[in-house]
């Protein structure tokens, strides 16, 4: 899949997967997020780098809040942006998704932004468009089922980077639902690029997938060991589907075991902060005094998701054909 | 190419920088700020800021975001600075500061930048050397030295700074 994802010179072809980006990709990529930083405080709000080109929102998974992060990002860059509504498209009448990638290569597409509830999909849609030749279209995984979801992990990346700088010292805590995020597993790859020498995982046995350990990362079942000394407390979604199922008891023991309260704050860092993918459910993975707290960059985070996003638009354009190396 | 088989003597950047300020001394009253292209044209203007007693604001522009030639020439190389202006551009008298007018299309990004900002009562040029080969309508009102004839496309000048803040030419091929 890095084959995939990058060109013969190391640069970004598609964004599918964080796992195996080069260490200074990244840093290139946040490098750029902070320009894009500043061009969402002006009062124009738009640069002209991607003028002309047409990025495609394909959305076979219904999520309006990380839809509209990548159209305002793809804006801010002026590229035209079409969302495709695939619950009410060619799909619904039986069209494969492969027939719909095709479909949208012939209307002289630029850029695939997808999110797709299989695991796979957008790499399976890069291969495919590599197969028709259809090498000057990148692909941009916006999340497909469990896998990854490359831009919330480089999201958070940024934002740890935006109030820790260095990464080669932080305790860094990921709490909850970690069997069915897919953003989990994009941090995880993220931090070890970055060099975060402690990496804790921590949740109901039930929510924790056993292959973990693997990664490299501290696994635990007690929530206050690992909160203990960290620098940044990473907050999963608890799913919603999953809150009646038989993963937990209830939501309130949920929260009981789960929940980061104020009290147990304080077991990190005074100066910790608290990462929350969004949406949350307040008073289930996180008590609102601490959602809305001092030590919350659950806001910035979002701020920062637009900055990050036009960064990595402005490296997968950056590839066009005829590119001077 | 061979410097030595160049047409032409660059003069010593230290010395055209002096001449600039010296024009620059002339006129800076009538300009209500002055803002430097990234990299070389930020060095200059920070320069000429410090040798005014700081008495007009300046400001940074990386135009990297607003090149014409992403396509051919690719994202700059160089680490992209966010631009900072930390003035109203709107109504400003605004001197725009590079160190080597070429082509013209930098200035003309960097325009296209700054009326994002606002729009500006005036904008002047100011550059060390004008090395000719022009594309597009775009001069310089302050220059020291205009190369004659044109330097050939292949060579690439760029003003460096030393690490006692004086300037050099890098020049190369």
């Amino acid at each position: 899949m890095t084959r995939l994802q990058l060109t013969p010179d190391g640069r970004l072809k598609h964004l599918l997967t964080l796992e195996g980006l080069p260490e200074t990709l990244l840093h290139r990529i946040f490098e750029l997020a902070d320009s894009f930083l500043e061009v969402s405080t002006r009062s124009v709000k738009k640069v002209p780098l991607l003028r002309g080109k047409s990025v495609f929102n394909l959305f076979f998974e219904n999520s309006t809040r990380t839809r509209t992060t990548f159209e305002i990002a793809a804006a801010r860059l002026s590229a035209d942006v079409i969302n495709l509504n695939i619950a009410t498209s060619s799909t619904a009448k039986g069209e494969s998704l492969l027939d719909t990638v095709d479909n949208l290569a012939a209307m002289m597409a630029d850029m695939f932004v997808i999110r797709h509830a299989a695991a796979g999909a957008p790499v399976r849609i890069a291969q495919h468009l590599a197969e028709r030749g259809q090498t000057h279209i990148s692909v941009l995984n916006a999340g497909d089922g469990r896998h990854a979801h490359p831009t919330q992990g480089l999201l958070d990346m940024y934002t740890i980077r935006h109030y820790k700088r260095e990464f080669t010292h932080l305790s860094v805590a990921i709490v909850g639902d970690v069997l069915h995020s897919r953003v989990a597993r994009s941090e995880i790859s993220a931090l070890s690029a970055l060099g975060v020498p402690d990496i804790r995982v921590a949740g109901p046995k039930t929510l924790l997938p056993k292959e973990l350990s693997a990664l490299g990362v501290t696994v635990t079942h007690d929530l206050d060991e690992a909160l203990d000394g960290v620098d940044v407390i990473m907050m999963l979604r608890l799913q919603n589907e999953r809150m009646h199922g038989s993963f937990i008891s209830s939501v309130a023991e949920y929260h009981e075991c789960w929940g980061l309260t104020p009290e147990r704050l304080k077991r990190a860092k005074p100066n910790a902060i608290v990462m929350h993918p969004g949406p949350m459910n307040r008073g289930v993975e996180i008590a609102s005094s601490v959602a809305d707290g001092p030590q919350s960059v659950i806001l910035p985070q979002v701020t920062f998701g637009i900055a990050v996003r036009m960064a990595v638009f402005a490296l997968l354009a950056d590839v066009a054909p005829g590119a001077a190396a | 190419m061979s410097l030595a088989s160049l047409p032409l003597q660059i003069p010593p950047a230290e010395e055209l920088y002096i001449q600039l300020r010296t024009a620059f001394f002339a006129v800076w009253e009538s300009y209500d700020a002055l803002v430097g292209i990234h990299t070389g044209g930020a060095w200059l203007a920070e320069r000429l800021h410090t040798d005014i007693g700081g008495s007009l604001p300046l400001g940074r522009l990386d135009v990297s975001f607003y090149r014409d030639d992403l396509a051919r020439r690719g994202l700059a190389r160089h680490a992209v600075r966010p631009s900072d202006l930390p003035f109203a551009v709107e109504g400003a008298r605004i001197l725009l500061i590079d160190d080597v007018l070429y082509t013209g299309r930098t200035v003309r990004a960097a325009l296209n930048e700054l009326f994002d900002y606002g729009r500006p009562k005036m904008v002047r040029l100011a550059v060390l050397v004008d090395r000719g080969g022009r594309e597009l309508p775009i001069a310089a009102d302050l220059c020291p030295w205009r190369a004659d004839p044109p330097l050939p496309p292949p060579y690439r000048l760029e003003l460096t700074r030393r690490q006692d803040a004086t300037f050099t030419w890098e020049l190369s091929s």
